[in-house]
């Protein structure tokens, strides 16, 4: 294993690479944007030597790579500088709002892949007949309708003509939350033991996640149909019916498998995309997770905030592909094996 | 007679699609392999061979076929497919492809393969003995290191190899029927004909019967008791094997023959691709006629 252990540790290295690069440009960017953060932030009833001396606290009248380095340098010792807007350490904010930002996208994510996959293998194997125009109608409805619409939809049925689901937030104003341990909800409650809690935040996750859910279900069905359909035509599966497996089986396996393989890649990409639909759906249902805070810190032009919420963004893409990958080499003997061979 | 056949297919026809667009594949034709026997049908490109394999196996059956006549498989009707064929597969009659090594899924490992094709004939078997059959079975076609052919992925196992695993899967449920469509004609012309031989002389040996199909007259001649000549959808000629290269009667079959390259005279003969004649009425020559009908 120690081989597979060293294309890990490269794909690493290539990642910190990115992330490096992205680095640059967000911080870059967010300088070039016009407006003065000190001024936005300190207001416009602010003197003229308040903003000045801001700015002189925060290194914006340095050239840019100084400033850069200055950053690194914070960033090195785990710091990722303080907010503008919040008045707090940017790692603060982070830690209090990417747990619930992520419980959205997990959640998503689940449903992507629970309905996605099924309803692709679904179509595929009843090719040309009503199942499967029923579910192209479906996944191509889903993925054409924006989530922030799906957002507003499913509030107004499930919530608001037939109010099964609360309308908005994490939590019923009467629910008292959990002690906070991993600042995921779903999660604490259950460290904390306490089921009805839990029970109220599953509740609450049901409509966002879903409205997140639906574009990503839909394309996920549509690629594992024709994924599927490719595979279908292969001689393999010919020969899996002429040696007695059963339909059952071919579906869910033997060609399931290695329909799986170009299918796993995007399907990393589409989660990852998650986060970032997350913005308009968090504020459709007022949901206190990190891509809300996004929205805030770029309109405010909160330097610190906005690259430390994008590096974040970019490291949790970058983790995604790296999972990704490696489920791709488990499943494709090939790169497995070729991996074997390159390391040795 | 009828029990004593373990493929009987009689007066099929197949047209594929409907109304203006559809187009006959099959017309008429009568065949049968006896228990045991090998039986070859011949053909160009494009004559019907491997569709009729493929209802033989009720693998082609779907709603864009239509289908008149009759199937009939170690005595189950698989003339519309369906799920007596269906669960049949694999244990009474099975199929063996033109490359093998595409034949084989390239994300399980051969011992996995053999595994489920062995599961589709008993459910009863643990891993270990299946593990254990599988290896015999490898051995018997002559695979030196059994244990480390289970253990690979078809990918890393040359294209003889994976044509020994197909025929080592193909037999080890023991059918009755094995259906051969052009086994090995991606591979080199060497290792198909061990392959060939190897198959040969394991359906011998276990009393599998052999419905052949190929375009190679030199592979028929060395491996079939009896030959069907296939031409546009229309069995053209039934012979016993001796006969039908002593003595080719139907014109179709006689340019079939004449087409064979042969090492002593320089080129092929000028030959029509298509002449009135090759349509000709079936010839079944003496002592070949299909069970239940008067012998000619």
């Amino acid at each position: 294993m120690p081989k597979l252990l060293l294309t890990f540790l490269r794909r690493v290295g290539t990642s910190l690479i990115v992330l490096f690069g992205v680095s640059i440009l967000i911080f870059g960017i967010a300088r070039i944007m016009p407006g003065d953060p000190a001024r936005i932030a300190l207001g416009p009833n602010a003197t003229q030597q308040q903003v000045e001396a801001l700015r002189e606290a925060r290194h914006l009248n340095d050239p840019i790579h100084e400033q850069y380095f200055y950053f690194v340098r914070e960033l090195l010792h785990g710091d990722l500088g303080v907010s503008l807007y919040t008045k707090r350490p940017v790692t603060t904010d982070v830690a209090q709002f990417l747990p619930s930002s992520l419980e959205l996208v997990f959640a998503s994510g689940l449903l992507m892949v629970v309905l996605g996959i099924p309803l692709g293998l679904l179509t595929a194997r009843y090719q040309g007949r009503w199942p499967d125009h029923a579910g192209r109608l479906m996944s191509v409805i889903a993925v054409c309708t924006p989530a922030f619409v799906w957002g507003v939809i499913l509030q107004l049925l499930f919530a608001y003509f037939v109010p099964i689901f609360p309308i908005e937030g994490q939590l019923s104003s009467a629910m008292k939350p959990p002690p906070t341990v991993t600042g995921f909800l779903t999660v604490d409650s259950i460290l904390a033991g306490n089921m009805p809690t839990l029970a109220n935040a599953l509740y609450h996750l049901v409509l966002p996640a879903l409205a997140l859910a639906l574009a990503a279900i839909g394309q996920t069905a549509r690629l594992t149909r024709s994924s599927m359909i490719e595979i279908y035509r292969k001689p393999y599966v010919e020969m899996s019916r002429a040696y007695g497996f059963s339909e059952r089986k071919i579906a869910t396996r033997y060609a399931f498998r290695p329909a799986l393989i170009p299918t796993l890649t995007v399907l990393g990409l589409d989660f990852a995309a998650l986060l970032a639909n997350a913005f308009l759906v968090e504020r459709v249902f007022g949901w206190p997770g990190l891509s809300r805070y996004g929205v805030e810190v770029i309109l405010r032009k909160d330097l610190d905030a906005i690259v430390g919420t994008v590096l974040i963004i970019a490291a949790l893409f970058l983790i995604c592909n790296l999972i990704v990958d490696l489920l791709v080499s488990i499943i494709n003997p090939r790169i497995r094996l070729a991996e074997k061979r390159a390391g040795s | 007679m009828a029990e004593e056949s373990v493929l009987t297919i009689s007066d099929l026809s197949l047209t594929f699609g409907k109304g203006r667009a559809a187009s006959q594949v099959l017309n008429s034709i009568s065949l049968h392999v006896k228990r045991g026997e090998k039986v070859a049908l011949v053909g160009e490109s494009g004559s019907g061979k491997s569709v009729t394999a493929r209802l033989a196996m009720g693998l082609l059956q779907s709603n864009k076929t239509t289908i008149s006549g009759h199937i009939d498989v170690a005595g189950l009707d698989a003339t519309q497919g369906g799920a007596a064929i269906a669960a049949a597969r694999g244990r009474r009659v099975t199929m063996i492809f033109q490359d093998p090594t595409s034949a084989l899924n390239p994300v399980f490992r051969v011992g996995r393969i053999f595994r489920e094709v062995q599961r589709t004939g008993d459910e009863s078997l643990t891993p270990a003995e299946m593990d254990r059959r599988s290896a015999e079975a490898l051995k018997a076609v002559s695979i030196p290191d059994p244990a480390r052919c289970l253990q690979s992925y078809p990918f890393q196992l040359s294209g003889g190899m994976n044509q020994r695993v197909l025929i080592a899967m193909a037999l080890i449920n023991d059918p009755s029927l094995l259906i051969a469509d052009e086994p090995g004609t991606a591979l080199d012309v060497t290792v198909q004909a061990q392959t060939l031989a190897l198959m040969h002389d394991l359906t011998q040996r276990k009393g599998t019967a052999v419905l052949f199909i190929s375009h190679n007259l030199g592979v028929v001649r060395e491996f079939a008791d009896r030959v069907y000549v296939i031409y546009r959808g229309r069995i053209v000629e039934h012979a016993t094997t001796a006969q039908l290269f002593s003595d080719p009667r139907h014109p179709y079959t006689r340019a079939l023959l004449q087409a064979v390259p042969k090492i002593v005279k320089t080129g092929l003969p000028e030959l029509p691709e298509t002449s009135p004649s090759f349509l000709d009425p079936l010839i079944v020559h003496p002592g070949c006629g299909e069970p239940g009908t008067v012998p000619a």
